[in-house]
């Protein structure tokens, strides 16, 4: 049986709560002023809604954000029944009208934020795993289980590790502890606690995170062997140093968001610090361009491939394409032209400011784009001896159980990671002084508003319970390892193939009309 | 060099505040009152700050909804007072089809010129139908367009409107005829008409054509409407006509390169004496998108139309249906007719209806088109809020009978370059950099119905919910 070793145990989750100090939540508790500090609510509510610290006359304001809202109301400790002085009221918080968006629910959010500060899955009736969308993920669901199927094993023994090298070659085996990894986010378009927030994160999980193509800073170097080195079309920052740096150099041909479209820091992010970095002038337009100028054919991909091989014996090679309509000739390319890790980012996902257009429309969504892969990896014999990563998209633990059990071995997250981080998703990443919240900034006062240790224990309690969600789903069909979920799409159904019938047993994704 | 085509776009500002999508509410009872950490002043966008100008030059209420939902006042203040709500103004504005987000996002790019950017991935719904149930594709590694987007100077976007010769003809003594038919050729696949609403002075339709001028490509006018106005964009200008009415109509036919003559049984036998008033004069047909349009098609194809323009419905689906298909089918099946009767490159297609952003326009190219013509992005362009009032006999909100032509101009004149911009993205990713090759070109695309079939029906069988 695999087990989890006990040096690459997973970190015990640290309750870390919002920078906020009002967070946000389904529900608002209201205290009026009928209140007289009797301090019942206190003593009764199991969620830490309601506090009196000692000595106080009065309870501090309610947390309503941990509030379980209609959920209580049969309970015999419902604070607004109990109240002697029906000082208090609950009511759904109408800010969530204008909050998410079609694939990021507000509840999704709040769930989110939970799992972050908690390291838990979220006590509150909150769908987290699916999102207005419409389709694709939002569509799927993992079949109702069969009862007997279920083993009760604990969390620890069940195995949720990834493996890097299946080529069987002269490099080294890199075994992650989750089925994931972190997508690049360069020094430049996020702030640099951020990303190093994020490379701690990764050491502390045993998984990985990406430079993204903005160079590699100083900071990164104690968190180096979790660290990818990305090597993308504008080439910037990188050195014969970054590239020895890395366990895994990343080539970026294009990226989800904005397929084909190559990159873009505009000029007002283009600080000294991430000029000197690039190497590249203060307040100038940054464009990387698309694609690679050294690369037209799969034989030119394998020059590529074996430039980097040359200089880091020890790294691992992952290639970083789009969902084209040959994606899958693609996967068969790049196994052939060398590669360990071949990673597709659909076009749904990304972080960075990107046209909208692009956004919406160029590439395939990475539902479409993991099984027709899989299947054309298998056919050409090679799907044992390649990493198929998927990316773009992918918002949840569900969202990453789903894509692994269409085929991917694991997923690359990026949206999820800013979101645990209290990122609202307001898009406004590239305007002005950068993102307003202070993740996606490198503004002199933005960019340090979240500190290292912050955006560390976040990520590190997210991932601790998505790590809880997955070990549930596979309990559930009788599996000891993500690795035995690999390309078991018959453990999921998709909505729009059941009959009416077999539809009603499983649970509608939510239908918000929302204004983005 | 040849000269490359250019759009000269300028901020042009509105003249009235954009409808907004969301303001913050305050609860000033629980307002602490001159709190040291008061949220307001920390705006990081200033719209506190810029609300007080507002308010001190009694501005319209629309500074109201400026909120960029950052959501700092409503986390960061000390009482938590902030609330938000949608401005329900925003929510009124189009319908179904012409959403308010497509609204706004043509407000931005009437005003900068600009294409619409923002960061955090794709926030809208799966698919939908139509337009909305297709991707374009992209190329890596292999094929990839060898200057990509940075190279967008060298995509070329121009189409023709002419009728084009399939070979080379030769006299009795086996030379080349001395002149062969003249190519008329427009730098974008797009051109405009007047809609059928929104219409209130000819000052409108003036700053229509005159962006259809800087712009080089035409304007289609019925030419009842057809004025002295007009006289200076003579080559800009495409009057409509009817086969009962062309003979009033002469001199404008006379100054102009095109016309468009609305189909009827027996038009075609017309061709001869319109092209009597002009040599060279090309000759559109406009006909509705209804279940004969393919096989009406082919028959004026063969008759020697140089265009057929073909009308939708506003929201971009098939005339006279009760179960009306999208605009995306329905070009499909017009291609592909002419493409089966060996005749579709003599011809050219442009379509009408429906058509509200960039995308709409490439994708209409993917499907078989070989340009569109619009009507109500002109009109939003011009700031107008599709509120319908007009409809009802009501007056709009925002005069916009009253514009100055340059100010209108100008902004019809952003928006199409901002569309121009995101035709180049979606060429450049496609590896594409002739317009006129991604005409019919649906290999560069990717259908739901498809997708659906090759990724999903091996694993989950056969779908119960048809494809939108």
């Amino acid at each position: 049986m695999n087990t989890v070793q006990p040096e690459k145990a997973l970190p015990e989750a640290v309750e870390t709560p919002s920078r906020f100090r009002n967070p946000i939540g389904k529900f608002v508790v209201t205290r009026n002023s009928r209140c007289t500090g009797c301090g019942l609510c206190a003593s009764l509510c199991p969620h830490g809604v309601h506090i009196k610290p000692e000595g106080y006359a009065k309870p501090l304001p309610p947390r309503s954000e941990r509030c379980v809202g209609t959920a209580c109301e049969k309970c015999e400790y419902y604070c607004v029944a109990r109240c002697p002085n029906k000082a208090l009221s609950v009511s759904f918080n109408s800010t969530l009208e204008t909050m998410g968006d079609y694939r990021w629910t507000p509840e999704m959010l709040i769930a989110h934020w939970h799992m972050a500060e908690t390291g838990n899955l979220p006590e509150v009736d909150l769908e987290y795993s699916l999102g207005s969308s419409g389709g694709g993920f939002d569509k799927m669901r993992f079949r109702t289980p069969v009862p007997s199927e279920y083993i009760k094993i604990s969390d620890e023994v069940i195995d949720t590790s990834l493996d890097l090298n299946r080529r069987g070659d002269e490099r080294p085996q890199k075994t992650l502890s989750l089925p994931c990894y972190g997508g690049g986010m360069s020094f430049g378009s996020t702030a640099l606690n951020v990303i190093v927030g994020r490379a701690r994160a990764a050491k502390r999980l045993n998984t990985m995170t990406c430079t993204g193509e903005g160079g590699y800073p100083p900071e990164f170097l104690p968190y180096a062997e979790h660290v990818i080195t990305q090597v993308a079309t504008g080439l910037f920052g990188v050195r014969e140093e970054t590239i020895q740096n890395a366990p895994v150099v990343e080539f970026k041909y294009a990226q989800g968001a904005k397929p084909g479209l190559g990159g873009h820091l505009l000029g007002d992010k283009v600080t000294p610090e991430v000029a000197a970095m690039r190497e590249t002038v203060v307040g100038s337009s940054l464009f990387s361009p698309f694609p690679f100028h050294s690369v037209y054919s799969v034989e030119d991909h394998k020059k590529h491939l074996d430039w980097i091989k040359e200089i880091n014996p020890r790294a691992l090679l992952s290639i970083k394409v789009s969902t084209p309509s040959d994606a899958d000739m693609v996967a068969v390319g790049s196994y052939y032209a060398g590669a360990h890790i071949i990673h597709f980012d659909g076009s749904y996902g990304g972080t960075g400011a990107a046209p909208d257009i692009a956004k919406k429309n160029i590439a395939m969504p990475i539902e479409y784009a993991i099984p027709r892969i899989h299947r054309f990896l298998k056919a050409e014999g090679v799907r044992e001896k390649v990493c198929l990563i998927a990316s773009g998209g992918i918002r949840n633990a569900v969202d990453a159980a789903k894509a692994i059990a269409l085929g991917a071995d694991g997923v690359v997250i990026g949206t999820a990671d800013l979101v645990a981080l209290d990122c609202i998703r307001c898009g406004k990443c590239e305007s002005g002084r950068g993102c307003a919240r202070g993740i996606a900034s490198t503004d002199a006062e933005l960019g340090r508003m979240i500190s290292e240790e912050y955006a560390e224990q976040r990520i590190v309690n997210m991932y601790t319970a998505w790590r809880k969600q997955w070990c549930e789903i596979l309990r559930q069909y009788g599996l000891r390892s993500t690795r035995e979920l690999v390309g078991r799409s018959d453990l999921l159904v998709n909505m729009d193939y059941l009959d009416e019938a077999e539809r009603a047993k499983y649970k509608p994704a939510p239908q918000n009309k929302l204004v983005i | 060099m040849p000269k490359k085509y250019h759009i000269e776009t300028k901020v042009t500002a509105p003249r009235f505040p954009a409808v907004g999508k969301f303001s913050t509410v305050e609860r000033r009872e629980d307002c602490a009152g001159s709190c040291s950490k008061c949220v307001k002043k920390k705006c990081v966008y200033n719209v506190f700050k810029d609300s007080y100008q507002h308010v001190i030059t009694m501005d319209e209420p629309e500074f109201l909804y400026l909120c960029q939902s950052c959501f700092r006042c409503v986390q960061e203040c000390t009482k938590g007072i902030f609330s938000r709500v949608v401005n329900p103004d925003y929510i009124l504005m189009g319908d179904e089809y012409w959403q308010p987000e497509i609204i706004n996002q043509t407000w931005f790019q009437a005003h900068t010129g600009r294409i619409p950017v923002s960061g955090a991935g794709y926030r809208g719904v799966f698919s939908g139908s139509g337009f909305d149930a297709m991707w374009t594709d992209m190329s890596e590694i292999v094929r990839p367009t060898r200057d990509g987007i940075h190279g967008r100077e060298y995509i070329s976007t121009s189409i023709e409107l002419s009728r084009k010769p399939m070979r080379l003809t030769f006299d009795d003594k086996g030379s080349l005829p001395k002149s062969l038919p003249e190519i008329t050729e427009i730098p974008i696949p797009v051109l405009f008409q007047p809609p059928s609403f929104g219409v209130f002075s000819e000052k409108e339709v003036v700053a229509m054509a005159s962006a259809a001028q800087r712009l080089q490509t035409l304007m289609l006018i019925d030419a009842k409407d057809y004025s002295s106005a007009f006289y200076c964009f003579d080559g800009t200008m495409v009057p409509r006509v009817t086969a009962r009415d062309y003979k009033e109509y002469v001199d404008i036919i006379c100054l102009s390169k095109m016309l468009e003559i609305a189909d009827a049984p027996g038009v075609e036998d017309e061709f001869p004496r319109l092209r009597g008033f002009k040599p060279g004069l090309l000759i559109a047909v406009g006909l509705p998108l209804d279940s004969k349009a393919p096989s009406r098609a082919l028959e004026l194809t063969i008759a020697g139309v140089d265009t057929i323009h073909f009308y939708a419905d506003d929201n971009g689906r098939e005339i006279g249906s009760g179960s009306p298909r999208p605009l995306r089918d329905l070009i499909r099946e017009v291609h592909k007719k002419l493409i089966d009767s060996k005749l579709r490159s003599t011809v050219n297609l442009v379509f009408s209806g429906g058509i509200a952003m960039a995308e709409h326009m490439a994708k209409s190219i993917i499907c078989g088109a070989d340009g569109v013509v619009i009507d109500i992005p002109l009109l939003v362009a011009l700031e107008c809020r599709l509120c319908g009032l007009c409809k009802t006999g009501g007056s709009c909100p925002v005069a916009i009978g009253e514009i100055e032509t340059a100010w209108g101009s100008q902004r019809i004149v952003n928006l199409i370059g901002a569309w121009h911009n995101q035709l180049l993205e979606v060429m450049g990713a496609c590896g594409i950099r002739e317009v006129r090759r991604l005409r019919g070109e649906v290999g560069r695309a990717l259908f739901l119905e498809d997708l659906e079939r090759e990724s999903f029906a091996p694993i989950f069988g056969r779908r119960t919910v048809p494809c939108e």
